[in-house]
């Protein structure tokens, strides 16, 4: 009973997760984030068994953050994906397996191109411009087929974006409260979906009332030279 | 002897010595200077650098490390072995956090660094880490500056400023005479440059500092920076000097004059005066170490 979504454009990446947990027909709670920061420039929306996705998620955040500790740089997003993939493709190969379905958004900050990731739980990975995890398929990939294109700027991403939760709204019976995000080269903002002009919004909040809380930009500790 | 490849190296001499940890605090002790200076609301750490070859990339030589947003650490010794000790705490921050979900606490993280040096002195096959660590932060939630020690065998300690490294006896004897409690941010600096003066001829460009304000806050000083404060010390130095050679020449005219005194009143006079401040200064400074003797 999940349903995510995300999409690319041309200089950031959209990320987009209901928030609801709870156990067959049963719902606990309706603002559950699950979308995970795991680095300046990367996050993850992340569905499946529950228990094991915030493990898993938890699991990758921490490796994520190490690699940074050690490096002095996040690991960039394609790297952080076939990581990500390999950990999955290894967990199912064991005797515990892992079963998270998950979006990987990031912002190359190198190359200052948007990525998008489809990962699921047997370590399948895909480069997509545009997915969608969970319930949200049946409804909002043809939707994204026909309305997403190319290099869209920010305004027409979100565009896009509502118009899926709007066909999620629509024709799915179940009542979803969704949580969204943008990555581009400042970091990561909270958007409010459910607003009339959630761009305009985010542009006129301060910046430091939108950016999601991640780890600390690269430390150069020990180098004065 | 097939077996004697997995004995421990470090076995008690029949004094009760273990000398390979001995060895490795004299590794230590060859290792270039690092101290630590808590202030009443930050910590800086303070590091001889080596100076890097013409070719060579400084950025790649480092002493000074993260652990993690809000652990820094600082080493003296083998710096290979360095490496492996941070590797193993950075890996343990994040275990920490994943499974507690907290960060870890400056006192969590030294004791496990102290641990690992520790087991290295008790099993086969291995020996013990030739680092000594600083380690400095502040616990997550909390105010107070922290500075720890960790050796070779094992031992962890706090400390208020505290130097590791060569000439480390020195350092710390300084710091013990200079140390103050509630010391600001600059005068923390201040003392911690001071105190690696002694050790480093070389000046500014050999040294590098850290300053921890606060929770996940570090900043490193610019060489210029560094280089300011070098010279405020040194001008301060040269006037303490210049008091001590004035107060020296003066007692040094008045012993003269009254040596000669005794002898011939009016010829002495006249040029002990005029050349207390020229010639006389140079011939004061010139005897100064055996007058200074002499009167002890």
């Amino acid at each position: 009973m999940e349903c995510s979504f995300g999409l690319t454009g041309k200089d950031y990446v959209l990320l987009c997760s209901d928030m609801s947990a709870g156990r067959s027909i049963i719902r606990m709670k309706s603002d559950e984030n699950k979308i995970k920061t795991l680095g300046p420039h990367l996050a993850m929306a992340y569905g499946g068994e529950p228990g094991d996705t915030n493990n898993f998620a938890e699991y990758v955040e921490r490796n994520m953050r190490l690699y940074h500790i050690r490096n002095h740089y996040p690991l960039l997003p394609e790297p952080a994906s076939a990581w990500i993939r390999r950990t999955l493709a290894e967990s199912i190969r064991s005797r515990h397996p892992y079963s998270v379905n998950l979006l990987l958004a990031g912002y190359d900050t190198t190359t200052t191109k948007p990525h998008l990731y489809w990962i699921d739980y047997l370590g399948t990975k895909a480069v997509v411009p545009y997915a969608a995890h969970g319930m949200g398929v049946y409804v909002s990939l043809s939707t994204m087929d026909k309305w997403w294109f190319n290099d869209m700027n920010k305004r027409e991403g979100v565009e896009v974006l509502k118009k899926c939760v709007d066909e999620v709204k629509k024709r799915i019976t179940i009542n979803f409260n969704f949580n969204c995000i943008l990555i581009d080269k400042d970091g990561i903002h909270h958007i409010n979906i459910e607003s009339e002009d959630p761009i305009s919004e985010y542009e006129a909040a301060q910046p430091k009332d939108t950016v999601v809380e991640a780890p600390n930009p690269p430390l150069d500790v020990g180098v004065t030279a | 002897m097939s077996r004697s490849y997995d004995r421990a190296l470090t076995v008690f001499s029949p004094d009760g010595h273990l000398f390979q940890v001995e060895y490795a605090l004299e590794a230590v002790r060859r290792g270039t200077c690092a101290v630590g200076v808590r202030g009443s609301s930050c910590v800086v750490l303070g590091v001889e650098k080596k100076s890097t070859l013409q070719l060579q990339d400084p950025r790649t030589v480092r002493k000074v490390a993260m652990l993690d947003d809000h652990v820094c650490v600082a080493f003296a010794g083998l710096t290979a072995d360095g490496r492996i000790l941070i590797d193993k705490a950075r890996v343990e921050c994040q275990s920490h956090r994943l499974t507690v979900e907290d960060p870890v606490s400056i006192e969590y993280i030294t004791k496990h660094i102290a641990g690992i040096q520790q087991k290295y002195t008790q099993s086969g096959g291995v020996r013990p880490f030739g680092i000594s660590t600083l380690v400095v932060g502040f616990d997550p939630n909390d105010t107070i500056p922290r500075l720890y020690q960790t050796e070779p065998s094992g031992i962890y300690s706090a400390w208020k400023a505290c130097a590791i490294g060569r000439a480390s006896k020195t350092v710390r004897e300084f710091l013990e005479k200079n140390y103050t409690e509630e010391l600001s941010r600059d005068e923390a600096i201040k003392l911690t440059v001071k105190s690696l003066l002694e050790v480093v001829q070389t000046g500014a460009k050999n040294i590098e500092i850290s300053v921890m304000e606060r929770y996940g806050v570090i900043s490193n000083l610019e060489q210029s920076e560094i280089e300011k404060i070098v010279a405020t010390i040194e001008s301060e130095k040269e006037a303490e000097a210049e008091k001590k050679r004035a107060r020296i020449a003066a007692t040094q005219a008045g012993q003269a004059s009254m040596a000669m005194g005794s002898q011939a009143v009016s010829g002495t006079q006249t040029p002990s005066a005029g050349g207390a401040g020229g010639a006389g200064g140079e011939e004061g400074h010139a005897t100064v170490p055996g007058e200074e003797t002499g009167a002890q």
